[in-house]
């Protein structure tokens, strides 16, 4: 499909993209997910194409502006080269610069920012705990103020990059119940009281270093809370919502995959003595997949087209998450049809994302809690 | 040392080309269109020369339509620092593009041009030899290292059978091969700074060459499909299919 927002920056900001996928992490990338990990270096040289400096300012080792579009092309080809682990890896610190550049003071921005920024150091956001991740206006980590420290106690789960990590921007409980009572914490690993253990067996995203921290009489500064007390969690909104924009750009990326290498296997494999593309069945299934990768892809540029105007399409990054996530787990499902018995094999692409669409579902808001704010925000 | 890298846009090399209906070339529209590869690794090997303080200056020139000036920015967002256009919209041939850059050359006197081997659309692999006779400069074409020494450059060249070195002094023209390097891909903050960096557009009149076509482009056609091979059991077997199938023998 024609992009009518096509620049000759964003091509050329996408072909980079593409050749870092290409030569620094598909080779790798699937022995890595075995293995359940990958080297540090790539984070640095994702760090040094400008992966992770949209929105902050080049004082701060950011790109010193923002483009919607640039974000997408970049979500797309990660995960439509990279395993789902490694991409969440690397992405994890863009779900915590952003609260970050939005409410840390000055000197925290220069402590914190160059060092995440550009991949030499990790940084994960910390809100889900064991009781829920859903509902986060019951969470129950708490802090309490003891003169220029606050004492954080609780404990965190499935939070990705976060045994690597060395910043964690944590949600705690500062006063009563909901929203209004939650704030948020810059915390440094290895402060004394705050422990980490990996959370690595999972049903995919194997590369990716997930963990569940324990603060136990964690002592922070005064000067690392983010934000005030309540209303930190609205300031942030836009976080999630770049988030779920990143999420639904990742599932086109595993769609157009499971798509692509579907296509190639079709076109080789013979059965009934012509090739397996030349069946019907085949063809409808193969229309049926690059119908919804078009619309998903047409949705998601009128919303980048959106969020550069400098509006916050709430109701639309809800619905484009969940449209996203059916996509990615329709066209996998597919793809693992065209690819029969192969497709079950381990240390291929579509087995791999059939395993990861489920996270895609889960993470960054559920497809029923999407479809349940959508609908509020339809005021029906 | 001021380095000239000429640098072609052509079809992508991931595209399959499909030949239009009238056989009179292959079909561009709604085609990605890149730098062609070999121009990229000169590109690349001009920029690593300046990064070892070799070079002080990179020019790179493209001739061909408006959007040549694309190419063009991906060498700058790759470290090249300005850029010529010499916009034209007609179908450009080695030798004409050869006369062209020995204008350029006259008028910017870098001591090195460097530039690809071919280009991947048509693989003429003429314009690196036709400019260095234009220019009575030495050539080293097919270059897969290149070193710098005084007043001279040592070139690695690929040829049949093996490695031939050679030392040319300078002026030169070199071309790449493809083993010369693995080109960079520019970052996102050299993408957006390459946006400020000059490109000069000109015409070929400005250079007084008439570039018009001296080839007739007769038809343009797919190359035979090829049938499938067969394994044979034994040698037996194929020296009966050579003589008896093939008539080969
Ligand atoms: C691999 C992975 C990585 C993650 N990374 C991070 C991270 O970096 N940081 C972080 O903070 N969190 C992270 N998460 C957590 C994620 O955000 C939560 O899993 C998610 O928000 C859902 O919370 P939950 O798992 O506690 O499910 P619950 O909230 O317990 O919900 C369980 C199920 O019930 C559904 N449900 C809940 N409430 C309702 C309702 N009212 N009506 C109907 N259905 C409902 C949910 O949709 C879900 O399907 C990660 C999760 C995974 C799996």
């Amino acid at each position: 499909m024609k992009n009518p927002f096509e620049t000759p920056e964003r091509a050329a900001f996408r072909d980079s993209v593409e050749r870092f996928v290409k030569r620094e992490i598909a080779p790798h990338g699937e022995d890595w997910d075995e293995a359940g990990d990958f080297p540090w270096e790539l984070h640095e040289k994702a760090g040094a194409l400008g992966l992770f400096g949209f929105g902050i300012d080049e004082a701060y080792g950011g790109l010193g502006f923002d483009d919607a579009f640039m974000r997408l092309e970049s979500g797309i080809a990660l995960a439509y080269g990279a395993p789902g682990g490694v991409n969440a890896s690397l992405g994890a610190r863009n779900i915590m610069t952003g609260p970050i550049a939005a409410l840390a003071s000055d000197a925290i921005k220069a402590e914190v920012l160059p060092g995440i920024v550009s991949g030499r150091e990790g940084g994960a956001l910390a809100m889900t705990e064991p009781s829920g991740g859903s509902d986060l206006s019951r969470l129950t980590a708490s802090a309490r103020r003891d003169g220029d420290t606050f004492i954080l106690d609780g404990e965190k789960t499935f939070i990705t990059g976060g045994m690597k990590a060395r910043w964690f921007v944590v949600g705690a409980r500062t006063g009563g119940e909901g929203f209004g009572g939650i704030s948020l914490f810059l915390v440094e690993a290895g402060t004394p009281g705050f422990t980490r253990t990996a959370l690595d067996r999972k049903m995919g995203w194997w590369s990716s270093d997930t963990a569940s921290l324990h603060f136990d009489a964690v002592q922070v500064p005064a000067h690392r809370q983010l934000g005030e007390e309540g209303v930190c969690l609205l300031a942030i909104m836009n976080n999630f919502n770049y988030e779920r924009l990143a999420l639904a750009a990742g599932c086109l990326g595993m769609a157009r995959r499971c798509f692509d290498d579907a296509v190639a296997w079709a076109k080789q494999r013979e059965t009934f003595g012509k090739p397996l593309i030349s069946h019907q069945v085949i063809r409808h299934k193969i229309a049926d997949m690059s119908a919804r990768i078009d619309a998903l892809h047409a949705y998601l540029l009128h919303i980048a087209w959106t969020l550069n105007e400098g509006e916050i399409p709430a109701a639309e990054l809800a619905k484009v998450k969940f449209t996203a996530s059916q996509t990615a787990e329709y066209c996998a499902s597919q793809a693992m049809q065209i690819l029969g018995g192969a497709g079950y094999l381990r240390g291929q692409a579509v087995e791999r994302i059939y395993r990861e669409v489920k996270v895609m579902a889960i993470g960054g808001g559920s497809e029923e809690i999407m479809k349940d704010l959508a609908f509020r925000q339809m005021s029906l | 040392m001021k380095i000239l890298v000429p640098v072609k846009r052509v079809v992508d090399y991931n595209v399959k080309v499909r030949v239009k209906p009238d056989q009179s070339g292959v079909d561009l529209a709604n085609v990605k269109m890149s730098m062609n590869p070999f121009c990229e690794i000169a590109v690349e090997e001009a920029i690593r020369m300046k990064e070892k303080g070799l070079a002080e200056e990179i020019v790179v020139i493209s001739i061909g339509p408006t959007q040549a000036q694309e190419t063009i920015r991906t060498a700058l967002a790759m470290g090249a620092d300005r850029g010529i256009l010499i916009q034209t919209d007609e179908r450009v041939e080695p030798l004409a593009v050869a006369k062209l850059l020995a204008k350029v050359v006259e008028e910017e006197s870098p001591e090195l041009v460097m530039l690809g081997k071919q280009a991947i659309d048509d693989d003429s692999n003429a314009t690196g030899q036709m400019l260095a006779a234009l220019l009575g400069w030495p050539q080293a074409t097919f270059a897969s290292a290149v070193e710098k020494e005084d007043g001279s450059l040592k070139v690695t060249r690929e040829i049949d059978g093996g490695l031939q070195t050679l030392s040319v002094s300078l002026p030169a023209v070199v071309t790449s091969d493809l083993r010369l390097n693995e080109p960079r891909y520019a970052s996102l903050p050299n993408i957006m700074k390459a946006k400020r960096k000059p490109i000069d557009t000109k015409s070929p009149d400005d250079y007084g060459v008439d570039i018009s076509p001296r080839l007739e482009v007769i038809k343009v056609s797919e190359p035979p499909k090829r049938k499938g091979g067969v394994k044979v059991e034994t040698v037996a077997e194929l020296v009966d299919k050579l003589k008896n199938e093939a008539g080969v023998i």
